[in-house]
Protein backbone atom coordinates (compact mmCIF):
# COMPACT_ATOMS: atom_id res chain seq x y z
CA UNK A 1 0.00 0.00 0.00
CA UNK A 2 1.67 2.99 -1.30
CA UNK A 3 1.50 6.04 -3.14
CA UNK A 4 4.08 6.48 -5.66
CA UNK A 5 4.45 9.89 -7.49
CA UNK A 6 7.12 10.96 -10.20
CA UNK A 7 5.57 13.16 -12.65
CA UNK A 8 7.50 16.68 -14.55
CA UNK A 9 5.13 19.67 -15.40
CA UNK A 10 6.40 22.75 -16.80
CA UNK A 11 5.36 25.94 -15.13
CA UNK A 12 5.33 29.70 -15.53
CA UNK A 13 8.62 30.31 -13.26
CA UNK A 14 10.30 26.66 -13.03
CA UNK A 15 9.47 23.03 -14.11
CA UNK A 16 8.00 20.68 -11.70
CA UNK A 17 9.86 17.72 -10.73
CA UNK A 18 9.01 15.58 -8.43
CA UNK A 19 9.43 12.52 -7.13
CA UNK A 20 8.48 10.53 -3.55
CA UNK A 21 6.82 7.51 -2.10
CA UNK A 22 4.26 7.64 0.79
CA UNK A 23 3.54 4.56 2.08
CA UNK A 24 0.82 4.29 5.23
CA UNK A 25 1.99 7.27 7.15
CA UNK A 26 1.05 11.13 7.22
CA UNK A 27 3.99 12.11 4.46
CA UNK A 28 5.22 16.11 4.23
CA UNK A 29 5.56 17.99 1.41
CA UNK A 30 7.68 21.16 2.75
CA UNK A 31 8.14 24.16 0.86
CA UNK A 32 7.77 27.71 0.40
CA UNK A 33 4.81 29.51 -1.17
CA UNK A 34 4.66 28.79 -4.91
CA UNK A 35 7.73 26.22 -4.34
CA UNK A 36 4.86 23.70 -6.48
CA UNK A 37 3.46 21.93 -3.45
CA UNK A 38 -0.17 22.53 -4.10
CA UNK A 39 0.14 22.05 -7.75
CA UNK A 40 2.08 18.82 -6.84
CA UNK A 41 -0.95 17.67 -5.24
CA UNK A 42 -3.67 18.53 -7.51
CA UNK A 43 -1.44 16.37 -9.93
CA UNK A 44 -2.41 13.80 -7.75
CA UNK A 45 -6.03 14.50 -7.32
CA UNK A 46 -6.10 15.01 -11.18
CA UNK A 47 -7.22 18.33 -11.31
CA UNK A 48 -4.08 19.62 -12.91
CA UNK A 49 -2.28 17.57 -15.48
CA UNK A 50 1.47 16.72 -15.73
CA UNK A 51 3.37 16.83 -18.34
CA UNK A 52 4.78 13.68 -17.82
CA UNK A 53 5.35 10.95 -15.64
CA UNK A 54 3.53 8.25 -13.26
CA UNK A 55 0.86 8.64 -10.35
CA UNK A 56 0.10 5.50 -9.07
CA UNK A 57 -1.76 4.16 -5.64
CA UNK A 58 -1.60 0.84 -4.34
CA UNK A 59 -0.50 -0.28 -8.14
CA UNK A 60 -3.86 1.70 -9.33
CA UNK A 61 -2.71 4.14 -11.71
CA UNK A 62 -4.08 7.74 -11.43
CA UNK A 63 -1.59 8.78 -14.28
CA UNK A 64 0.74 7.52 -16.36
CA UNK A 65 2.17 9.73 -19.85
CA UNK A 66 3.87 6.58 -21.74
CA UNK A 67 0.83 4.45 -21.43
CA UNK A 68 -1.72 7.40 -22.17
CA UNK A 69 -3.47 6.97 -18.82
CA UNK A 70 -5.05 9.92 -17.30
CA UNK A 71 -8.45 9.46 -14.57
CA UNK A 72 -10.38 11.73 -14.36
CA UNK A 73 -10.53 13.01 -10.65
CA UNK A 74 -13.50 11.72 -9.87
CA UNK A 75 -12.15 8.34 -10.25
CA UNK A 76 -9.24 8.71 -8.21
CA UNK A 77 -10.93 8.47 -4.63
CA UNK A 78 -8.77 10.91 -3.53
CA UNK A 79 -10.46 13.18 -0.77
CA UNK A 80 -8.84 16.54 -1.18
CA UNK A 81 -8.87 19.15 2.12
CA UNK A 82 -8.30 22.47 0.33
CA UNK A 83 -6.59 25.51 2.22
CA UNK A 84 -10.00 27.52 2.53
CA UNK A 85 -12.37 24.12 2.57
CA UNK A 86 -14.57 24.70 -0.34
CA UNK A 87 -17.24 24.10 1.67
CA UNK A 88 -20.39 24.03 -0.99
CA UNK A 89 -21.57 27.63 0.36
CA UNK A 90 -25.40 27.01 -1.09
CA UNK A 91 -25.75 23.07 1.03
CA UNK A 92 -26.37 22.58 4.58
CA UNK A 93 -23.38 21.09 6.41
CA UNK A 94 -25.23 17.91 5.86
CA UNK A 95 -25.75 18.30 2.24
CA UNK A 96 -22.12 19.05 1.90
CA UNK A 97 -21.19 16.09 3.73
CA UNK A 98 -23.77 13.80 1.38
CA UNK A 99 -22.07 15.62 -1.52
CA UNK A 100 -19.59 12.86 -1.70
CA UNK A 101 -21.77 9.62 -1.08
CA UNK A 102 -22.68 9.09 -4.70
CA UNK A 103 -25.58 9.42 -6.09
CA UNK A 104 -28.19 7.90 -3.56
CA UNK A 105 -26.65 8.96 -0.37
CA UNK A 106 -27.94 7.75 2.85
CA UNK A 107 -28.87 10.74 5.23
CA UNK A 108 -28.57 7.90 8.18
CA UNK A 109 -24.80 7.65 7.09
CA UNK A 110 -24.61 10.79 6.91
CA UNK A 111 -25.55 12.36 10.23
CA UNK A 112 -23.26 9.28 11.60
CA UNK A 113 -20.17 11.38 9.84
CA UNK A 114 -21.15 14.20 11.23
CA UNK A 115 -21.57 13.24 14.89
CA UNK A 116 -18.06 11.23 14.11
CA UNK A 117 -16.75 14.99 13.62
CA UNK A 118 -18.68 16.87 16.31
CA UNK A 119 -21.23 18.39 14.11
CA UNK A 120 -24.77 16.90 14.47
CA UNK A 121 -25.97 20.33 15.84
CA UNK A 122 -25.29 22.19 13.27
CA UNK A 123 -26.69 19.65 10.13
CA UNK A 124 -28.83 22.05 8.68
CA UNK A 125 -26.66 25.59 8.64
CA UNK A 126 -24.88 26.96 5.62
CA UNK A 127 -21.20 27.02 5.54
CA UNK A 128 -21.14 30.76 5.92
CA UNK A 129 -22.27 30.76 9.17
CA UNK A 130 -19.72 28.54 10.51
CA UNK A 131 -16.61 29.36 12.58
CA UNK A 132 -13.09 28.51 10.96
CA UNK A 133 -12.90 25.48 13.49
CA UNK A 134 -16.41 24.31 12.03
CA UNK A 135 -15.59 24.96 8.55
CA UNK A 136 -12.72 22.50 8.88
CA UNK A 137 -14.76 19.81 10.45
CA UNK A 138 -17.57 19.73 8.11
CA UNK A 139 -14.62 19.84 5.23
CA UNK A 140 -13.22 16.48 6.94
CA UNK A 141 -16.69 14.84 7.59
CA UNK A 142 -17.31 15.08 4.09
CA UNK A 143 -13.84 13.91 2.97
CA UNK A 144 -14.26 10.73 5.14
CA UNK A 145 -17.74 10.24 3.90
CA UNK A 146 -16.39 9.98 0.70
CA UNK A 147 -14.25 7.23 1.93
CA UNK A 148 -10.86 8.42 -0.07
CA UNK A 149 -7.98 5.97 -0.46
CA UNK A 150 -6.20 8.61 -0.21
CA UNK A 151 -5.90 11.80 1.84
CA UNK A 152 -4.69 15.32 0.33
CA UNK A 153 -4.35 18.05 2.74
CA UNK A 154 -3.13 21.43 1.56
CA UNK A 155 -2.10 23.59 4.11
CA UNK A 156 -4.39 22.73 6.24
CA UNK A 157 -4.52 24.78 9.24
CA UNK A 158 -3.53 27.79 7.49
CA UNK A 159 -6.98 29.61 7.48
CA UNK A 160 -7.07 28.72 11.35
CA UNK A 161 -6.46 31.45 14.56
CA UNK A 162 -3.82 30.34 16.44
CA UNK A 163 -5.58 29.62 19.41
CA UNK A 164 -7.57 27.19 17.47
CA UNK A 165 -4.75 25.57 15.49
CA UNK A 166 -3.63 23.11 18.08
CA UNK A 167 -6.82 22.31 19.19
CA UNK A 168 -7.66 21.19 15.22
CA UNK A 169 -4.33 19.64 14.89
CA UNK A 170 -4.87 17.17 17.30
CA UNK A 171 -8.48 16.36 16.04
CA UNK A 172 -6.65 15.49 12.38
CA UNK A 173 -3.84 13.71 13.86
CA UNK A 174 -6.31 11.01 15.64
CA UNK A 175 -8.13 10.99 12.34
CA UNK A 176 -5.27 10.38 10.47
CA UNK A 177 -3.72 7.83 12.65
CA UNK A 178 -7.30 5.76 12.10
CA UNK A 179 -6.95 6.27 8.26
CA UNK A 180 -4.39 3.53 7.96
CA UNK A 181 -3.59 5.15 4.06
CA UNK A 182 -1.28 7.52 2.65
CA UNK A 183 -1.91 11.26 3.53
CA UNK A 184 0.21 13.83 1.73
CA UNK A 185 0.29 17.04 4.07
CA UNK A 186 1.59 20.15 1.85
CA UNK A 187 2.48 23.27 4.36
CA UNK A 188 5.48 25.63 5.33
CA UNK A 189 5.07 24.93 8.90
CA UNK A 190 7.99 22.98 10.00
CA UNK A 191 5.74 22.51 13.29
CA UNK A 192 2.74 21.10 11.89
CA UNK A 193 5.60 18.84 10.12
CA UNK A 194 6.86 18.08 13.29
CA UNK A 195 3.80 17.10 15.12
CA UNK A 196 1.25 15.66 12.11
CA UNK A 197 3.92 13.47 9.55
CA UNK A 198 6.07 10.97 10.15
CA UNK A 199 8.45 11.43 6.70
CA UNK A 200 9.24 14.26 4.82
CA UNK A 201 10.41 15.25 1.22
CA UNK A 202 11.58 19.68 0.92
CA UNK A 203 10.16 20.70 -2.08
CA UNK A 204 12.36 23.77 -3.98
CA UNK A 205 11.71 25.82 -7.05
CA UNK A 206 9.69 22.62 -8.40
CA UNK A 207 11.99 20.40 -7.28
CA UNK A 208 11.54 17.33 -4.69
CA UNK A 209 14.66 15.93 -2.47
CA UNK A 210 15.14 13.32 -0.49
CA UNK A 211 12.49 12.03 1.62
CA UNK A 212 13.49 11.02 5.45
CA UNK A 213 11.99 10.78 8.64
CA UNK A 214 11.03 14.20 10.47
CA UNK A 215 13.16 13.69 13.42
CA UNK A 216 16.31 13.29 11.23
CA UNK A 217 15.34 16.15 9.27
CA UNK A 218 15.40 18.30 11.99
CA UNK A 219 18.36 16.37 13.14
CA UNK A 220 19.92 17.33 9.77
CA UNK A 221 18.50 18.60 7.23
CA UNK A 222 21.20 17.88 4.29
CA UNK A 223 20.65 21.06 2.06
CA UNK A 224 20.53 24.70 2.83
CA UNK A 225 16.61 24.57 1.50
CA UNK A 226 16.46 22.06 4.13
CA UNK A 227 17.98 23.84 6.89
CA UNK A 228 15.86 27.19 6.06
CA UNK A 229 12.78 25.45 6.25
CA UNK A 230 13.52 23.39 9.42
CA UNK A 231 13.55 26.85 10.77
CA UNK A 232 17.42 26.85 11.18
CA UNK A 233 17.90 30.81 11.24
CA UNK A 234 22.09 30.79 10.22
CA UNK A 235 22.93 29.36 7.41
CA UNK A 236 26.08 30.78 5.61
CA UNK A 237 28.23 29.15 2.91
CA UNK A 238 31.80 27.16 4.25
CA UNK A 239 34.45 25.27 3.23
CA UNK A 240 36.66 22.03 4.41
CA UNK A 241 39.32 23.32 5.99
CA UNK A 242 40.87 19.85 7.06
CA UNK A 243 38.87 16.64 7.95
CA UNK A 244 37.19 17.72 11.33
CA UNK A 245 36.87 21.48 10.63
CA UNK A 246 35.05 23.79 8.56
CA UNK A 247 35.66 27.99 8.18
CA UNK A 248 33.14 29.86 7.75
CA UNK A 249 34.39 33.35 6.63
CA UNK A 250 30.80 35.34 7.06
CA UNK A 251 30.87 34.64 10.63
CA UNK A 252 34.83 34.60 10.56
CA UNK A 253 35.20 31.83 12.66
CA UNK A 254 36.66 27.88 11.85
CA UNK A 255 34.04 25.25 13.75
CA UNK A 256 35.48 21.73 14.61
CA UNK A 257 32.34 18.99 14.22
CA UNK A 258 33.00 15.70 16.32
CA UNK A 259 32.46 13.08 13.15
CA UNK A 260 34.37 14.01 10.08
CA UNK A 261 33.44 16.56 7.34
CA UNK A 262 30.91 14.98 4.54
CA UNK A 263 32.98 15.54 1.38
CA UNK A 264 31.28 18.37 -0.94
CA UNK A 265 30.41 20.57 2.14
CA UNK A 266 28.92 23.73 0.89
CA UNK A 267 27.23 25.39 4.08
CA UNK A 268 26.75 25.31 7.79
CA UNK A 269 23.73 25.97 9.92
CA UNK A 270 23.21 26.42 13.20
CA UNK A 271 19.85 27.13 14.99
CA UNK A 272 19.41 30.03 16.69
CA UNK A 273 18.99 28.02 20.14
CA UNK A 274 22.17 26.50 20.04
CA UNK A 275 24.51 28.81 21.26
CA UNK A 276 25.67 29.84 24.84
CA UNK A 277 26.72 33.36 26.38
CA UNK A 278 29.95 33.26 27.92
CA UNK A 279 29.93 36.39 29.31
CA UNK A 280 33.39 37.92 30.78
CA UNK A 281 35.30 34.85 30.44
CA UNK A 282 37.66 35.73 26.90
CA UNK A 283 39.25 32.94 25.98
CA UNK A 284 39.80 33.44 22.63
CA UNK A 285 40.84 30.83 20.79
CA UNK A 286 38.59 28.49 22.60
CA UNK A 287 36.93 25.74 20.25
CA UNK A 288 33.88 26.75 18.63
CA UNK A 289 33.20 30.12 20.01
CA UNK A 290 32.52 33.19 17.74
CA UNK A 291 33.45 36.69 18.23
CA UNK A 292 30.37 38.77 17.70
CA UNK A 293 29.33 42.56 17.91
CA UNK A 294 26.81 45.12 16.93
CA UNK A 295 23.97 43.45 18.38
CA UNK A 296 20.51 44.89 17.90
CA UNK A 297 18.01 43.05 20.36
CA UNK A 298 13.93 42.17 19.84
CA UNK A 299 12.50 41.19 23.22
CA UNK A 300 9.92 38.26 22.28
CA UNK A 301 6.60 37.11 24.99
CA UNK A 302 9.05 34.18 26.00
CA UNK A 303 12.52 35.04 24.92
CA UNK A 304 15.02 37.35 23.49
CA UNK A 305 16.02 37.27 20.21
CA UNK A 306 19.91 38.63 19.22
CA UNK A 307 21.04 40.13 15.78
CA UNK A 308 24.78 40.13 15.34
CA UNK A 309 27.42 41.02 13.46
CA UNK A 310 30.69 38.84 13.15
CA UNK A 311 33.22 40.01 10.87
CA UNK A 312 32.94 43.44 10.15
CA UNK A 313 31.05 43.52 6.46
CA UNK A 314 29.85 40.18 7.32
CA UNK A 315 26.58 38.94 7.21
CA UNK A 316 24.04 38.33 10.74
CA UNK A 317 23.78 35.73 13.10
CA UNK A 318 20.53 35.37 15.05
CA UNK A 319 21.02 33.84 18.79
CA UNK A 320 17.55 33.04 20.67
CA UNK A 321 17.76 32.91 24.38
CA UNK A 322 14.80 31.72 27.12
CA UNK A 323 13.44 34.58 29.54
CA UNK A 324 13.89 31.87 32.02
CA UNK A 325 17.46 31.35 31.58
CA UNK A 326 18.01 34.69 31.07
CA UNK A 327 15.76 37.16 32.60
CA UNK A 328 17.68 40.53 31.72
CA UNK A 329 19.44 40.51 28.11
CA UNK A 330 23.11 41.21 28.54
CA UNK A 331 25.09 41.12 25.61
CA UNK A 332 27.69 38.56 25.06
CA UNK A 333 30.90 39.10 23.16
CA UNK A 334 31.53 35.52 22.54
CA UNK A 335 28.71 33.09 21.32
CA UNK A 336 29.85 29.33 22.78
CA UNK A 337 28.70 26.39 20.32
CA UNK A 338 28.90 22.43 21.13
CA UNK A 339 30.18 20.71 17.78
CA UNK A 340 26.99 18.37 17.80
CA UNK A 341 24.90 21.16 16.89
CA UNK A 342 26.30 22.22 13.54
CA UNK A 343 24.56 21.21 10.79
CA UNK A 344 26.45 20.57 7.75
CA UNK A 345 24.86 21.07 4.60
CA UNK A 346 26.13 19.65 1.25
CA UNK A 347 23.65 21.24 -1.54
CA UNK B 1 -59.84 64.19 -16.31
CA UNK B 2 -62.70 62.81 -18.49
CA UNK B 3 -60.41 63.55 -21.36
CA UNK B 4 -57.96 61.27 -19.86
CA UNK B 5 -60.01 58.58 -19.03
CA UNK B 6 -61.59 59.01 -22.58
CA UNK B 7 -57.84 58.44 -24.23
CA UNK B 8 -57.50 55.76 -22.41
CA UNK B 9 -60.98 54.23 -23.27
CA UNK B 10 -60.10 54.34 -27.21
CA UNK B 11 -56.50 53.24 -26.34
CA UNK B 12 -55.07 50.39 -28.10
CA UNK B 13 -53.42 48.09 -25.14
CA UNK B 14 -52.87 45.45 -27.71
CA UNK B 15 -48.97 46.91 -27.61
CA UNK B 16 -48.69 46.13 -24.33
CA UNK B 17 -49.91 43.08 -24.18
CA UNK B 18 -47.67 41.90 -27.50
CA UNK B 19 -44.58 43.21 -25.90
CA UNK B 20 -44.89 41.43 -22.62
CA UNK B 21 -45.55 38.33 -24.29
CA UNK B 22 -42.88 38.44 -26.68
CA UNK B 23 -40.57 39.56 -23.61
CA UNK B 24 -41.76 36.59 -21.34
CA UNK B 25 -41.37 34.24 -24.33
CA UNK B 26 -38.16 35.33 -25.85
CA UNK B 27 -36.70 35.51 -22.04
CA UNK B 28 -37.63 31.93 -21.20
CA UNK B 29 -35.80 30.52 -24.19
CA UNK B 30 -32.84 32.35 -24.04
CA UNK B 31 -32.38 31.91 -20.54
CA UNK B 32 -32.18 28.09 -21.06
CA UNK B 33 -30.24 28.34 -24.22
CA UNK B 34 -27.81 30.91 -22.86
CA UNK B 35 -26.89 28.96 -19.59
CA UNK B 36 -26.58 25.54 -21.79
CA UNK B 37 -24.24 28.07 -24.02
CA UNK B 38 -22.35 29.63 -20.90
CA UNK B 39 -21.78 26.27 -19.15
CA UNK B 40 -20.81 24.67 -22.09
CA UNK B 41 -18.04 27.09 -22.87
CA UNK B 42 -17.14 27.17 -19.29
CA UNK B 43 -15.54 24.13 -19.99
CA UNK B 44 -14.26 24.49 -23.40
CA UNK B 45 -10.56 25.02 -24.19
CA UNK B 46 -9.60 28.68 -24.68
CA UNK B 47 -9.48 28.48 -28.51
CA UNK B 48 -12.96 27.07 -28.74
CA UNK B 49 -13.94 29.55 -26.10
CA UNK B 50 -12.64 32.68 -28.10
CA UNK B 51 -14.15 31.54 -31.48
CA UNK B 52 -17.46 30.60 -29.99
CA UNK B 53 -17.79 33.48 -27.78
CA UNK B 54 -17.49 35.40 -30.99
CA UNK B 55 -19.84 34.33 -32.29
CA UNK B 56 -22.25 33.94 -29.84
CA UNK B 57 -21.96 37.93 -28.96
CA UNK B 58 -22.04 38.49 -32.39
CA UNK B 59 -25.91 39.50 -32.28
CA UNK B 60 -25.38 41.86 -29.24
CA UNK B 61 -22.49 44.59 -31.36
CA UNK B 62 -24.37 44.64 -34.78
CA UNK B 63 -26.76 46.56 -35.17
CA UNK B 64 -30.43 44.62 -35.25
CA UNK B 65 -31.40 45.71 -38.78
CA UNK B 66 -28.11 43.63 -39.47
CA UNK B 67 -29.59 40.73 -37.24
CA UNK B 68 -33.00 41.37 -39.14
CA UNK B 69 -31.72 40.84 -42.79
CA UNK B 70 -30.09 37.76 -41.18
CA UNK B 71 -33.14 36.09 -39.96
CA UNK B 72 -35.02 37.47 -42.96
CA UNK B 73 -32.21 35.81 -45.15
CA UNK B 74 -33.25 32.42 -43.83
CA UNK B 75 -36.55 32.36 -42.90
CA UNK B 76 -37.89 34.45 -45.80
CA UNK B 77 -40.77 32.03 -47.56
CA UNK B 78 -38.63 32.72 -50.84
CA UNK B 79 -35.59 31.02 -49.59
CA UNK B 80 -35.03 27.49 -49.27
CA UNK B 81 -34.78 27.18 -45.45
CA UNK B 82 -38.01 29.31 -44.97
CA UNK B 83 -40.44 27.62 -47.39
CA UNK B 84 -39.81 23.86 -46.04
CA UNK B 85 -40.07 24.97 -42.84
CA UNK B 86 -43.91 26.69 -44.22
CA UNK B 87 -44.30 23.53 -46.66
CA UNK B 88 -43.81 21.10 -44.46
CA UNK B 89 -44.53 22.06 -40.46
CA UNK B 90 -47.20 25.41 -41.54
CA UNK B 91 -44.22 27.38 -39.62
CA UNK B 92 -44.03 30.93 -40.58
CA UNK B 93 -41.81 33.91 -39.13
CA UNK B 94 -42.01 36.46 -41.46
CA UNK B 95 -44.91 38.74 -40.92
CA UNK B 96 -45.88 36.73 -37.35
CA UNK B 97 -46.31 36.78 -33.84
CA UNK B 98 -43.61 33.91 -34.26
CA UNK B 99 -41.41 36.42 -35.91
CA UNK B 100 -41.31 38.74 -32.79
CA UNK B 101 -40.34 36.00 -30.75
CA UNK B 102 -37.75 34.62 -32.82
CA UNK B 103 -36.08 38.66 -33.24
CA UNK B 104 -36.34 39.19 -29.71
CA UNK B 105 -34.16 35.78 -28.82
CA UNK B 106 -31.28 36.42 -31.23
CA UNK B 107 -31.10 40.08 -29.88
CA UNK B 108 -31.69 39.21 -26.02
CA UNK B 109 -29.78 35.86 -26.18
CA UNK B 110 -26.18 37.45 -26.07
CA UNK B 111 -27.46 39.04 -22.87
CA UNK B 112 -28.22 36.19 -21.07
CA UNK B 113 -25.06 33.99 -22.33
CA UNK B 114 -22.91 36.66 -21.52
CA UNK B 115 -23.61 37.41 -18.02
CA UNK B 116 -24.28 33.42 -17.25
CA UNK B 117 -20.77 33.10 -18.22
CA UNK B 118 -19.49 35.90 -16.17
CA UNK B 119 -21.30 34.60 -13.39
CA UNK B 120 -19.89 31.44 -13.61
CA UNK B 121 -16.46 32.33 -13.89
CA UNK B 122 -17.08 34.34 -10.55
CA UNK B 123 -17.49 31.30 -9.09
CA UNK B 124 -14.74 30.05 -6.32
CA UNK B 125 -12.93 27.56 -9.16
CA UNK B 126 -12.06 25.55 -5.46
CA UNK B 127 -15.46 24.49 -5.58
CA UNK B 128 -15.84 22.74 -8.63
CA UNK B 129 -12.18 20.67 -8.09
CA UNK B 130 -13.65 19.91 -4.69
CA UNK B 131 -16.29 18.55 -6.15
CA UNK B 132 -14.62 16.64 -8.85
CA UNK B 133 -12.89 14.67 -6.15
CA UNK B 134 -15.67 14.19 -4.41
CA UNK B 135 -17.17 12.23 -7.11
CA UNK B 136 -19.69 14.35 -8.93
CA UNK B 137 -20.42 14.19 -12.36
CA UNK B 138 -20.01 17.11 -14.36
CA UNK B 139 -24.11 17.45 -14.96
CA UNK B 140 -24.33 17.23 -11.21
CA UNK B 141 -21.50 19.80 -10.43
CA UNK B 142 -23.24 22.10 -12.82
CA UNK B 143 -26.89 21.84 -11.86
CA UNK B 144 -25.92 21.72 -7.95
CA UNK B 145 -23.30 23.59 -7.33
CA UNK B 146 -22.35 25.60 -10.26
CA UNK B 147 -25.66 27.56 -11.22
CA UNK B 148 -26.89 27.85 -7.51
CA UNK B 149 -23.40 29.64 -6.95
CA UNK B 150 -23.69 31.65 -9.70
CA UNK B 151 -27.74 32.84 -8.85
CA UNK B 152 -27.20 36.38 -8.34
CA UNK B 153 -25.34 36.67 -11.83
CA UNK B 154 -27.81 34.73 -13.77
CA UNK B 155 -30.66 36.41 -12.21
CA UNK B 156 -29.25 40.03 -13.34
CA UNK B 157 -28.55 38.66 -16.30
CA UNK B 158 -32.07 37.57 -16.85
CA UNK B 159 -33.66 40.85 -15.85
CA UNK B 160 -31.92 42.36 -18.81
CA UNK B 161 -32.36 39.82 -21.23
CA UNK B 162 -36.21 40.18 -20.24
CA UNK B 163 -35.75 44.40 -20.82
CA UNK B 164 -33.82 43.91 -23.95
CA UNK B 165 -36.30 41.66 -25.34
CA UNK B 166 -39.24 43.88 -24.45
CA UNK B 167 -37.76 46.49 -26.24
CA UNK B 168 -36.58 44.86 -29.63
CA UNK B 169 -37.05 47.01 -32.19
CA UNK B 170 -34.99 46.95 -35.46
CA UNK B 171 -34.93 43.20 -35.69
CA UNK B 172 -38.47 43.05 -34.98
CA UNK B 173 -39.48 45.25 -37.51
CA UNK B 174 -37.48 43.46 -40.36
CA UNK B 175 -38.56 40.15 -39.62
CA UNK B 176 -42.07 40.38 -38.02
CA UNK B 177 -43.76 43.85 -39.42
CA UNK B 178 -45.77 45.88 -37.32
CA UNK B 179 -49.20 44.32 -38.08
CA UNK B 180 -51.20 46.16 -34.95
CA UNK B 181 -52.62 43.46 -33.10
CA UNK B 182 -50.92 40.62 -34.21
CA UNK B 183 -46.75 42.15 -34.22
CA UNK B 184 -47.14 45.67 -33.09
CA UNK B 185 -45.05 45.78 -30.20
CA UNK B 186 -44.59 48.92 -28.03
CA UNK B 187 -41.48 50.07 -29.70
CA UNK B 188 -42.75 49.61 -32.87
CA UNK B 189 -46.30 51.41 -32.04
CA UNK B 190 -44.11 54.41 -31.12
CA UNK B 191 -42.14 54.69 -33.53
CA UNK B 192 -45.59 54.82 -35.98
CA UNK B 193 -47.38 56.92 -33.84
CA UNK B 194 -44.11 59.58 -33.81
CA UNK B 195 -43.89 59.78 -37.74
CA UNK B 196 -47.85 60.58 -37.49
CA UNK B 197 -47.01 63.55 -35.23
CA UNK B 198 -49.65 61.65 -32.40
CA UNK B 199 -47.07 63.21 -29.56
CA UNK B 200 -49.32 62.46 -27.18
CA UNK B 201 -49.55 58.89 -27.83
CA UNK B 202 -46.11 58.44 -27.86
CA UNK B 203 -45.70 59.88 -24.89
CA UNK B 204 -48.07 57.83 -23.23
CA UNK B 205 -45.97 54.14 -24.29
CA UNK B 206 -42.50 56.02 -23.18
CA UNK B 207 -44.21 56.56 -19.57
CA UNK B 208 -45.30 52.60 -20.13
CA UNK B 209 -42.04 51.50 -20.99
CA UNK B 210 -39.98 53.79 -17.96
CA UNK B 211 -42.12 52.47 -15.69
CA UNK B 212 -41.89 48.42 -16.69
CA UNK B 213 -38.07 49.09 -17.30
CA UNK B 214 -37.94 50.66 -13.72
CA UNK B 215 -40.02 48.31 -11.94
CA UNK B 216 -37.96 45.27 -13.61
CA UNK B 217 -34.40 46.66 -12.09
CA UNK B 218 -36.16 47.87 -8.66
CA UNK B 219 -37.03 43.72 -8.54
CA UNK B 220 -33.76 42.62 -10.17
CA UNK B 221 -32.27 44.23 -7.45
CA UNK B 222 -34.59 43.91 -4.29
CA UNK B 223 -33.86 39.75 -5.25
CA UNK B 224 -30.07 39.89 -5.36
CA UNK B 225 -29.84 41.32 -2.21
CA UNK B 226 -32.53 38.93 -1.10
CA UNK B 227 -30.86 35.92 -2.32
CA UNK B 228 -27.02 37.04 -1.06
CA UNK B 229 -28.90 37.65 2.52
CA UNK B 230 -29.27 34.09 2.19
CA UNK B 231 -26.49 32.26 1.66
Amino acid sequence: MALEVEIRKKLKLFTLDVKFRAENETFALLGESGSGKSMTLKCIAGIERPDEGRIALDGRVFYDSDAGICLPPQKRRAGYLFQDYALFPNMTVLRNVMAGMGRHPDRGTAERYLEAFGLSELADVFPGKLSGGQKQRTAMARLAAQKPDVILLDEPFSALDTHLRWRMENEMQEKLRSFGRPAVCVTHDRDEVFRLCSRVCCLEQGRSGEAVTVREFFRNPRSRAGALLSGCKNVAPCRAADAHTVTVPEWGVTLRVPGTVPPGVRYAGIRAHSFHAENGLERSGCVNCLQVREAAVTEDLFEWTVSFRCAPGGGALIWKVSKEVMPDIRIPRELLLDGEEIMLLTS
Amino acid sequence: MPEIMMFLKSLDWSPLVISLKTGAVATVISFFLGIAAAGLLYRAGPRVRAFADGLLTLPMVLPPTVAGFFLLLIFSLRRPFGSALYEHFGIRAVQTWLGCVLAAVVISFPLMYRNARAAFEQVDRNLVYAARTLGMSERQIFLQVLIPCARPGILSGTVLTFARAMGEYGATAMLAGNIPGKTGTISQKIAMVIQNGDFGTAGFWTGVVCVIGFAVVAIMNLAVSRSEKKS
